[in-house]
């Protein structure tokens, strides 16, 4: 009994040893700020769009659900112009892949290459697809981890703007 | 046969290997899946089999079990070639587990070929590691030993 309580102990242990890299980000942090160049090359600057609300999308051409959810996005983006800001971020491993979707959907937002890296400022991306809804002040709103309901995604954007 | 019969043939030969291995992984028989806590058990007893990941990089860096071997994704001709060179230098007859968590089990697009890849090669004692949801909610989330880096 004392082995089992010792071995879930240090289970948990590791657990937060391998978070402990990345710190979490949930609804109420200060979304972590960064510039990546976008598929064209141009500088992407998170903290450029304060003021506006943010959706940003952590994807990859790998990831069904994520490119099911991209007309939804492409539809959003279109309906709120000038008060919401998507920015795609897509964990490919390689661009070729990644801008192999651009040629599926006519995306209207920006779209940059993510990393580890970018994936630990956000507490670990371990997992697609993920949505970061950031508020006009730079806060986290709220994170969808997983697949979303349809229409959870437009009234959550709805209420934040 | 036609010459358009013909035609067709040779262009499904040609378009082949490029449409990729991608397979549901719920094709996976329920007797070659371990749960996360049977396989995180065997780790904290020093009971580890050989674990693959044959998912992406960029997950992998961020996270994975410790000691797994990145085999990377086998969703298309090339991952499954470079598994094939990796599983060359294992044992068929030890415990080996492979596991993916990109996406949705049901999503995956990589667990079933390599599954299917390795049972052909006679991997006899052969799991996959079932996570529900993603490596993040199922392993991470639940405290199972993980470490980062490449």
């Amino acid at each position: 009994m004392r082995r089992v309580a010792l071995l879930s102990l240090l289970f948990v242990f590791l657990g937060c040893a391998a978070r402990a890299a990345s710190l979490p980000v949930d609804a109420g942090s200060p979304a972590p700020d960064f510039t990546r160049p976008d598929f064209e090359g141009r500088p992407v600057t998170l903290s450029a769009y304060r003021g506006e609300v943010v959706l940003l999308d952590f994807w990859a051409s790998w990831c069904a659900p994520c490119l099911e959810e991209m007309p939804e996005l492409i539809d959003l983006q279109k309906r709120n112009a000038g008060k919401l800001q998507i920015i795609g971020v897509s964990m490919d491993d390689r661009l070729d892949a990644a801008k192999s979707v651009t040629r599926r959907f006519a995306i209207n937002y920006p779209l940059v290459m993510g990393d580890a890296k970018l994936g630990g400022l956000y507490g670990g991306v371990l997992g697609l697809p993920e949505i970061f809804l950031i508020g006009r002040d730079g806060q986290v709103l709220k994170v969808w981890r997983g697949v979303i309901n349809p229409g959870d995604l437009a009234a959550a954007v709805k209420a934040a703007l | 046969m036609t010459r358009f019969g013909l035609v067709a043939i040779v262009l499904g030969v040609l378009m082949a290997p490029a449409a990729g291995r991608a397979e549901s992984a719920t094709t996976i028989p329920q007797s070659a899946l371990i749960e996360p806590a049977d396989l995180a058990a065997a780790i904290g007893a020093g009971k580890a089999p050989v674990i693959l990941q044959v998912g992406f990089r960029t997950l992998y860096d961020q996270s994975h079990i410790p000691d797994a071997i990145y085999a990377g994704p086998t969703s298309n001709d090339e991952g499954i070639e470079a598994l094939r060179k990796q599983a060359k230098a294992l044992p068929k007859d030890k415990p080996l587990v492979i596991y993916c968590g990109c996406c949705p089990w049901t999503k995956c697009p990589n667990v079933a070929s390599a599954w299917k890849e390795l049972s052909a090669e006679g991997f006899s004692q052969l799991r996959v590691l079932y996570l529900e949801n993603n490596f993040g909610a199922d392993w991470v989330d639940k405290g199972y030993p993980a470490t980062h880096g490449s």
